[in-house]
Protein backbone atom coordinates (compact mmCIF):
# COMPACT_ATOMS: atom_id res chain seq x y z
CA UNK A 1 0.00 0.00 0.00
CA UNK A 2 2.91 2.18 1.07
CA UNK A 3 4.57 1.93 -1.77
CA UNK A 4 2.02 2.49 -4.29
CA UNK A 5 1.17 5.79 -2.93
CA UNK A 6 4.82 6.70 -2.85
CA UNK A 7 4.84 5.44 -6.79
CA UNK A 8 1.68 7.76 -7.03
CA UNK A 9 2.94 11.00 -5.79
CA UNK A 10 6.33 10.41 -8.06
CA UNK A 11 4.35 10.24 -11.03
CA UNK A 12 2.16 13.11 -9.95
CA UNK A 13 5.21 15.03 -9.30
CA UNK A 14 6.87 14.34 -12.62
CA UNK A 15 3.38 15.09 -14.45
CA UNK A 16 3.29 18.49 -12.68
CA UNK A 17 6.46 19.70 -13.40
CA UNK A 18 6.28 18.14 -17.00
CA UNK A 19 3.03 20.68 -17.37
CA UNK A 20 4.34 23.05 -15.74
CA UNK A 21 7.38 23.80 -17.73
CA UNK A 22 6.34 22.61 -21.33
CA UNK A 23 5.12 26.24 -22.44
CA UNK A 24 8.61 27.73 -21.21
CA UNK A 25 9.94 24.82 -23.72
CA UNK A 26 7.73 25.72 -26.99
CA UNK A 27 8.46 29.50 -26.44
CA UNK A 28 11.99 29.02 -26.45
CA UNK A 29 12.10 26.24 -29.57
CA UNK A 30 9.37 28.12 -31.73
CA UNK A 31 10.55 31.02 -33.93
CA UNK A 32 10.83 34.52 -32.92
CA UNK A 33 7.64 36.72 -30.93
CA UNK A 34 6.06 38.86 -33.45
CA UNK A 35 7.42 41.79 -31.20
CA UNK A 36 10.98 40.72 -31.85
CA UNK A 37 10.75 39.90 -36.07
CA UNK A 38 8.80 43.74 -35.87
CA UNK A 39 12.01 44.95 -34.27
CA UNK A 40 14.11 43.49 -37.04
CA UNK A 41 12.37 44.65 -39.70
CA UNK A 42 12.71 48.27 -38.22
CA UNK A 43 16.18 47.57 -37.57
CA UNK A 44 16.64 47.13 -41.19
CA UNK A 45 14.89 49.53 -42.51
CA UNK A 46 17.30 51.67 -40.40
CA UNK A 47 20.13 50.19 -42.60
CA UNK A 48 19.01 50.28 -45.79
CA UNK A 49 17.31 53.60 -47.70
CA UNK A 50 13.71 51.93 -48.35
CA UNK A 51 15.03 50.87 -52.07
CA UNK A 52 14.59 47.14 -50.73
CA UNK A 53 18.13 45.43 -51.76
CA UNK A 54 17.04 42.12 -50.37
CA UNK A 55 16.77 39.85 -52.81
CA UNK A 56 13.47 40.80 -54.46
CA UNK A 57 11.62 37.63 -55.76
CA UNK A 58 8.38 37.97 -57.50
CA UNK A 59 6.99 41.21 -59.20
CA UNK A 60 6.76 44.09 -57.64
CA UNK A 61 4.53 46.91 -58.53
CA UNK A 62 6.38 50.63 -58.00
CA UNK A 63 6.16 53.92 -59.86
CA UNK A 64 7.98 57.01 -60.47
CA UNK A 65 6.41 60.32 -60.08
CA UNK A 66 8.69 62.43 -62.02
CA UNK A 67 7.77 66.11 -60.55
CA UNK A 68 10.27 67.87 -63.32
CA UNK A 69 7.39 67.44 -65.64
CA UNK A 70 4.39 68.07 -63.54
CA UNK A 71 6.29 71.87 -62.05
CA UNK A 72 4.18 74.25 -63.99
CA UNK A 73 2.13 71.70 -65.17
CA UNK A 74 -0.02 71.62 -62.07
CA UNK A 75 -3.60 70.77 -64.43
CA UNK A 76 -1.66 67.28 -65.42
CA UNK A 77 -2.31 66.27 -61.48
CA UNK A 78 -5.75 67.41 -61.53
CA UNK A 79 -6.17 65.31 -65.18
CA UNK A 80 -4.54 62.03 -63.24
CA UNK A 81 -6.92 62.55 -60.50
CA UNK A 82 -9.79 62.76 -62.65
CA UNK A 83 -9.13 59.86 -64.29
CA UNK A 84 -8.67 57.68 -61.61
CA UNK A 85 -11.42 59.02 -59.44
CA UNK A 86 -14.05 58.43 -62.68
CA UNK A 87 -12.84 55.08 -62.90
CA UNK A 88 -12.99 53.90 -59.19
CA UNK A 89 -15.94 55.89 -58.82
CA UNK A 90 -15.16 57.63 -56.11
CA UNK A 91 -17.22 60.16 -54.69
CA UNK A 92 -16.70 64.33 -54.52
CA UNK A 93 -17.10 66.11 -51.16
CA UNK A 94 -16.55 69.33 -50.75
CA UNK A 95 -15.77 69.48 -47.39
CA UNK A 96 -12.14 68.83 -46.37
CA UNK A 97 -13.52 66.45 -43.60
CA UNK A 98 -15.55 64.04 -45.80
CA UNK A 99 -13.16 63.93 -48.40
CA UNK A 100 -12.77 60.98 -50.09
CA UNK A 101 -8.81 60.84 -51.66
CA UNK A 102 -6.95 58.23 -54.13
CA UNK A 103 -4.83 60.34 -55.58
CA UNK A 104 -4.19 63.95 -54.65
CA UNK A 105 -2.11 66.91 -54.56
CA UNK A 106 0.00 68.40 -51.51
CA UNK A 107 2.63 70.90 -50.81
CA UNK A 108 6.39 69.44 -50.49
CA UNK A 109 6.46 70.30 -46.33
CA UNK A 110 3.17 68.11 -45.84
CA UNK A 111 4.63 65.29 -48.68
CA UNK A 112 8.11 65.07 -47.68
CA UNK A 113 7.89 66.09 -44.29
CA UNK A 114 11.61 64.58 -42.94
CA UNK A 115 12.99 66.65 -46.03
CA UNK A 116 14.04 70.17 -44.93
CA UNK A 117 11.77 72.60 -46.45
CA UNK A 118 14.09 75.40 -44.84
CA UNK A 119 15.40 77.66 -47.55
CA UNK A 120 13.51 75.42 -50.55
CA UNK A 121 13.38 76.55 -54.01
CA UNK A 122 10.51 78.50 -55.23
CA UNK A 123 9.87 75.86 -57.72
CA UNK A 124 8.90 73.31 -54.99
CA UNK A 125 7.38 75.87 -52.87
CA UNK A 126 4.92 77.08 -55.36
CA UNK A 127 4.16 73.68 -56.60
CA UNK A 128 1.82 70.99 -55.36
CA UNK A 129 3.17 67.64 -55.36
CA UNK A 130 0.85 64.64 -56.71
CA UNK A 131 0.65 61.73 -53.64
CA UNK A 132 -1.00 58.38 -53.10
CA UNK A 133 -0.72 55.13 -51.75
CA UNK A 134 2.40 54.39 -51.19
CA UNK A 135 1.71 50.43 -51.37
CA UNK A 136 4.81 50.01 -48.97
CA UNK A 137 6.61 46.82 -48.82
CA UNK A 138 6.32 46.87 -44.84
CA UNK A 139 2.79 48.32 -45.02
CA UNK A 140 1.73 49.45 -41.25
CA UNK A 141 -2.02 49.45 -42.07
CA UNK A 142 -1.92 45.45 -42.74
CA UNK A 143 -0.40 45.30 -39.69
CA UNK A 144 -3.26 47.08 -37.45
CA UNK A 145 -6.11 45.67 -39.78
CA UNK A 146 -8.19 43.42 -37.39
CA UNK A 147 -10.23 41.95 -39.87
CA UNK A 148 -7.11 41.19 -42.61
CA UNK A 149 -9.06 43.27 -45.10
CA UNK A 150 -6.41 45.00 -46.19
CA UNK A 151 -3.98 42.92 -47.40
CA UNK A 152 -0.71 42.75 -49.36
CA UNK A 153 -0.82 40.68 -53.33
CA UNK A 154 1.78 38.94 -54.57
CA UNK A 155 2.49 41.54 -56.69
CA UNK A 156 3.44 43.99 -54.06
CA UNK A 157 0.00 46.18 -54.36
CA UNK A 158 -1.63 46.68 -50.89
CA UNK A 159 -5.17 46.07 -51.82
CA UNK A 160 -8.49 46.02 -49.82
CA UNK A 161 -11.58 43.58 -49.62
CA UNK A 162 -14.03 46.27 -48.81
CA UNK A 163 -16.63 43.14 -48.18
CA UNK A 164 -14.65 42.72 -44.61
CA UNK A 165 -14.14 46.31 -43.59
CA UNK A 166 -15.34 46.48 -40.31
CA UNK A 167 -14.55 50.45 -40.60
CA UNK A 168 -12.72 50.33 -37.22
CA UNK A 169 -10.20 52.91 -38.95
CA UNK A 170 -7.26 51.53 -37.11
CA UNK A 171 -5.10 51.79 -41.02
CA UNK A 172 -5.86 55.38 -41.00
CA UNK A 173 -4.45 55.53 -37.86
CA UNK A 174 -1.23 53.71 -38.92
CA UNK A 175 -1.15 54.86 -42.39
CA UNK A 176 1.77 57.55 -42.09
CA UNK A 177 1.02 59.27 -45.22
CA UNK A 178 -2.45 59.37 -45.20
CA UNK A 179 -3.59 57.62 -48.08
CA UNK A 180 -6.73 56.54 -46.44
CA UNK A 181 -10.09 57.75 -46.34
CA UNK A 182 -13.14 56.87 -44.46
CA UNK A 183 -16.50 56.92 -46.05
CA UNK A 184 -18.50 58.93 -43.60
CA UNK A 185 -21.79 59.61 -45.97
CA UNK A 186 -23.15 57.35 -48.20
CA UNK A 187 -20.80 57.80 -51.54
CA UNK A 188 -23.21 57.31 -54.27
CA UNK A 189 -24.74 60.54 -53.52
CA UNK A 190 -21.74 62.28 -54.64
CA UNK A 191 -20.10 60.51 -57.75
CA UNK A 192 -20.96 61.94 -60.89
CA UNK A 193 -20.84 58.79 -63.07
CA UNK A 194 -20.33 55.91 -62.56
CA UNK A 195 -18.04 53.07 -64.33
CA UNK A 196 -20.59 50.20 -64.47
CA UNK A 197 -17.61 48.11 -64.37
CA UNK A 198 -15.96 49.10 -60.80
CA UNK A 199 -18.61 48.85 -57.41
CA UNK A 200 -18.90 51.54 -55.29
CA UNK A 201 -17.90 52.00 -51.82
CA UNK A 202 -20.97 52.08 -48.93
CA UNK A 203 -20.85 54.00 -45.74
CA UNK A 204 -18.59 53.58 -42.99
CA UNK A 205 -15.63 51.64 -44.92
CA UNK A 206 -12.06 53.08 -45.70
CA UNK A 207 -11.15 53.05 -49.15
CA UNK A 208 -7.74 54.14 -50.77
CA UNK A 209 -5.78 53.60 -54.02
CA UNK A 210 -5.48 49.83 -55.15
CA UNK A 211 -2.88 50.66 -58.09
CA UNK A 212 -5.93 49.68 -60.65
CA UNK A 213 -5.86 46.05 -59.77
CA UNK A 214 -8.52 45.50 -62.00
CA UNK A 215 -6.65 47.28 -64.49
CA UNK A 216 -3.27 45.62 -64.73
CA UNK A 217 -4.34 41.99 -65.46
CA UNK A 218 -6.51 43.70 -68.19
CA UNK A 219 -2.95 44.61 -69.82
CA UNK A 220 -3.87 49.02 -69.02
CA UNK A 221 -2.07 50.66 -66.85
CA UNK A 222 -2.93 52.25 -64.33
CA UNK A 223 -5.50 55.01 -64.88
CA UNK A 224 -3.17 57.74 -63.74
CA UNK A 225 -0.21 57.08 -65.50
CA UNK A 226 -2.50 56.27 -68.85
CA UNK A 227 -4.14 59.76 -68.40
CA UNK A 228 -0.45 61.67 -68.14
CA UNK A 229 1.22 59.35 -70.65
CA UNK A 230 1.86 62.22 -73.53
CA UNK A 231 3.81 64.00 -70.65
CA UNK A 232 5.71 60.63 -69.30
CA UNK A 233 5.58 62.20 -65.29
CA UNK A 234 4.60 59.08 -64.00
CA UNK A 235 6.10 55.39 -64.82
CA UNK A 236 5.07 52.67 -63.37
CA UNK A 237 6.20 49.02 -64.17
CA UNK A 238 8.05 46.13 -61.97
CA UNK A 239 10.59 46.76 -59.35
CA UNK A 240 11.88 43.77 -59.61
CA UNK A 241 12.82 43.65 -63.37
CA UNK A 242 16.08 44.86 -63.75
CA UNK A 243 14.99 45.46 -67.33
CA UNK A 244 11.50 47.35 -66.72
CA UNK A 245 11.08 50.95 -67.58
CA UNK A 246 11.06 52.07 -64.04
CA UNK A 247 13.98 50.53 -63.02
CA UNK A 248 16.02 52.43 -66.28
CA UNK A 249 14.75 55.63 -64.37
CA UNK A 250 15.71 54.48 -61.19
CA UNK A 251 18.86 53.38 -62.11
CA UNK A 252 19.49 56.84 -63.69
CA UNK A 253 17.85 59.09 -61.70
CA UNK A 254 18.30 60.23 -58.10
CA UNK A 255 14.94 59.71 -56.43
CA UNK A 256 13.50 60.69 -53.25
CA UNK A 257 11.17 59.05 -50.75
CA UNK A 258 7.98 59.51 -48.62
CA UNK A 259 9.31 59.30 -44.74
CA UNK A 260 12.04 56.84 -45.27
CA UNK A 261 13.21 56.79 -41.69
CA UNK A 262 9.77 54.92 -41.26
CA UNK A 263 10.62 51.58 -42.91
CA UNK A 264 7.76 51.35 -44.47
CA UNK A 265 9.71 50.60 -47.97
CA UNK A 266 7.09 52.91 -50.02
CA UNK A 267 6.91 51.61 -53.56
CA UNK A 268 6.61 55.47 -54.97
CA UNK A 269 9.54 57.29 -56.09
CA UNK A 270 9.70 60.73 -56.38
CA UNK A 271 12.16 62.81 -58.58
CA UNK A 272 12.43 66.32 -57.33
CA UNK B 1 -57.25 22.46 -13.05
CA UNK B 2 -57.69 25.78 -11.24
CA UNK B 3 -59.52 28.66 -13.18
CA UNK B 4 -60.07 25.71 -15.87
CA UNK B 5 -62.43 28.86 -18.11
CA UNK B 6 -60.40 31.17 -18.38
CA UNK B 7 -56.47 29.28 -19.07
CA UNK B 8 -57.66 26.98 -21.73
CA UNK B 9 -59.58 29.96 -23.88
CA UNK B 10 -56.51 31.67 -23.46
CA UNK B 11 -54.52 28.98 -24.76
CA UNK B 12 -56.73 28.58 -27.65
CA UNK B 13 -56.55 32.40 -28.57
CA UNK B 14 -52.35 32.14 -28.17
CA UNK B 15 -52.01 29.57 -30.29
CA UNK B 16 -54.70 30.91 -32.64
CA UNK B 17 -52.82 34.43 -32.79
CA UNK B 18 -49.37 32.81 -33.18
CA UNK B 19 -50.25 30.22 -36.31
CA UNK B 20 -52.49 33.34 -37.71
CA UNK B 21 -49.97 34.46 -40.52
CA UNK B 22 -50.63 30.65 -41.69
CA UNK B 23 -54.25 30.57 -41.47
CA UNK B 24 -54.46 34.05 -43.23
CA UNK B 25 -52.33 32.87 -46.65
CA UNK B 26 -55.15 29.73 -46.48
CA UNK B 27 -52.02 27.77 -45.80
CA UNK B 28 -50.31 28.90 -48.88
CA UNK B 29 -46.55 29.80 -49.07
CA UNK B 30 -47.79 32.41 -51.32
CA UNK B 31 -47.22 32.54 -55.03
CA UNK B 32 -43.77 31.32 -55.85
CA UNK B 33 -41.48 33.63 -57.31
CA UNK B 34 -40.46 33.32 -60.84
CA UNK B 35 -37.49 35.33 -61.99
CA UNK B 36 -36.71 36.44 -65.38
CA UNK B 37 -34.89 34.65 -67.83
CA UNK B 38 -32.05 36.30 -69.34
CA UNK B 39 -33.65 39.01 -71.61
CA UNK B 40 -30.40 38.49 -74.25
CA UNK B 41 -32.24 35.03 -74.59
CA UNK B 42 -28.93 33.58 -73.47
CA UNK B 43 -29.69 30.03 -72.07
CA UNK B 44 -26.55 28.60 -70.49
CA UNK B 45 -25.44 30.17 -67.30
CA UNK B 46 -21.94 29.45 -65.37
CA UNK B 47 -23.16 26.20 -63.80
CA UNK B 48 -26.02 24.68 -63.91
CA UNK B 49 -29.66 26.21 -63.12
CA UNK B 50 -30.11 24.00 -60.19
CA UNK B 51 -26.99 24.58 -59.14
CA UNK B 52 -26.76 28.13 -59.59
CA UNK B 53 -30.22 28.13 -57.49
CA UNK B 54 -28.25 26.21 -54.49
CA UNK B 55 -24.58 27.58 -54.45
CA UNK B 56 -24.94 30.65 -56.31
CA UNK B 57 -23.79 32.81 -52.96
CA UNK B 58 -21.06 30.47 -52.13
CA UNK B 59 -20.02 30.96 -56.09
CA UNK B 60 -20.32 34.81 -55.81
CA UNK B 61 -17.55 34.60 -52.44
CA UNK B 62 -15.32 32.45 -54.32
CA UNK B 63 -15.63 34.57 -56.86
CA UNK B 64 -14.77 37.39 -54.46
CA UNK B 65 -11.82 35.94 -53.31
CA UNK B 66 -10.43 34.44 -56.22
CA UNK B 67 -10.23 38.09 -57.62
CA UNK B 68 -9.56 40.37 -54.61
CA UNK B 69 -6.90 38.27 -52.80
CA UNK B 70 -5.38 35.40 -55.00
CA UNK B 71 -5.43 38.14 -57.95
CA UNK B 72 -6.93 35.07 -59.97
CA UNK B 73 -8.65 37.12 -62.36
CA UNK B 74 -8.91 33.88 -65.20
CA UNK B 75 -12.28 34.74 -66.91
CA UNK B 76 -15.18 32.58 -67.31
CA UNK B 77 -16.27 30.94 -70.66
CA UNK B 78 -20.00 30.20 -71.42
CA UNK B 79 -20.86 28.90 -74.65
CA UNK B 80 -17.97 30.71 -76.31
CA UNK B 81 -18.51 34.33 -74.33
CA UNK B 82 -15.64 35.60 -72.05
CA UNK B 83 -17.24 37.12 -68.97
CA UNK B 84 -14.54 38.39 -66.20
CA UNK B 85 -15.74 36.75 -62.54
CA UNK B 86 -17.55 39.06 -60.52
CA UNK B 87 -21.21 40.41 -60.24
CA UNK B 88 -21.55 43.13 -62.25
CA UNK B 89 -19.35 41.57 -65.19
CA UNK B 90 -20.56 38.34 -65.44
CA UNK B 91 -23.68 38.10 -63.77
CA UNK B 92 -25.45 41.31 -64.69
CA UNK B 93 -24.28 41.35 -68.09
CA UNK B 94 -26.84 38.66 -68.76
CA UNK B 95 -29.70 38.85 -66.12
CA UNK B 96 -29.87 42.38 -66.75
CA UNK B 97 -32.62 42.93 -64.34
CA UNK B 98 -32.31 43.14 -60.93
CA UNK B 99 -35.49 43.58 -59.77
CA UNK B 100 -36.75 41.26 -62.04
CA UNK B 101 -34.46 38.83 -61.31
CA UNK B 102 -32.39 38.77 -57.86
CA UNK B 103 -35.07 40.40 -55.94
CA UNK B 104 -37.98 38.32 -57.22
CA UNK B 105 -36.61 35.52 -54.99
CA UNK B 106 -35.00 37.61 -52.16
CA UNK B 107 -38.28 39.03 -51.21
CA UNK B 108 -40.13 36.06 -51.24
CA UNK B 109 -37.50 34.53 -48.89
CA UNK B 110 -36.92 37.39 -46.92
CA UNK B 111 -33.41 37.56 -47.40
CA UNK B 112 -31.21 41.03 -47.86
CA UNK B 113 -27.88 40.45 -48.58
CA UNK B 114 -25.30 43.36 -48.55
CA UNK B 115 -24.26 43.27 -52.40
CA UNK B 116 -26.03 46.36 -53.63
CA UNK B 117 -24.59 48.49 -51.15
CA UNK B 118 -21.35 48.42 -53.24
CA UNK B 119 -21.89 47.32 -56.64
CA UNK B 120 -24.04 48.68 -58.80
CA UNK B 121 -27.37 46.90 -60.80
CA UNK B 122 -27.50 47.92 -64.44
CA UNK B 123 -29.91 50.27 -63.35
CA UNK B 124 -28.50 52.30 -60.83
CA UNK B 125 -25.04 52.06 -63.03
CA UNK B 126 -27.33 53.80 -65.64
CA UNK B 127 -28.72 56.62 -64.08
CA UNK B 128 -25.38 58.03 -63.95
CA UNK B 129 -23.83 57.61 -67.25
CA UNK B 130 -20.56 59.39 -68.63
CA UNK B 131 -21.80 61.53 -70.71
CA UNK B 132 -18.87 62.10 -72.96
Amino acid sequence: MDKQRRKFLKIAGATALAGVSAPAVVKLTSTPSFASSGQEAAADAGQSDGHGEKAPTGIRYGMVIDMRKLYGNQELIDKAIDACHTVHNVPHFDNKQNEIKWIWKTPFANAFVEHSSYHSSKITTDNDFAVLCNHCDNPPCVRVCPTKATFQMENGIVAMDYHRCIGCRFCMMGCPYGARSFNWFNPRDHIETYNPDFPTRTRGVVEKCNFCAERLPLGKEPACVEALKDSRALVFGDLNDPHSEIRQVLDKEPTIQRKPSLGTKPSIFYIV
Amino acid sequence: MYNKITIIPGLIIFVVLVTSPIWYNGLQAGPMPKPELPPGGEQKCVRPAAEMRDIHMSLLNEWRDDVLRDGNRVSVTVNGKEYRKGLQMACMQCHSNKEKFCDTCHEYASVKPYCWDCHLSPAEAASKKETH
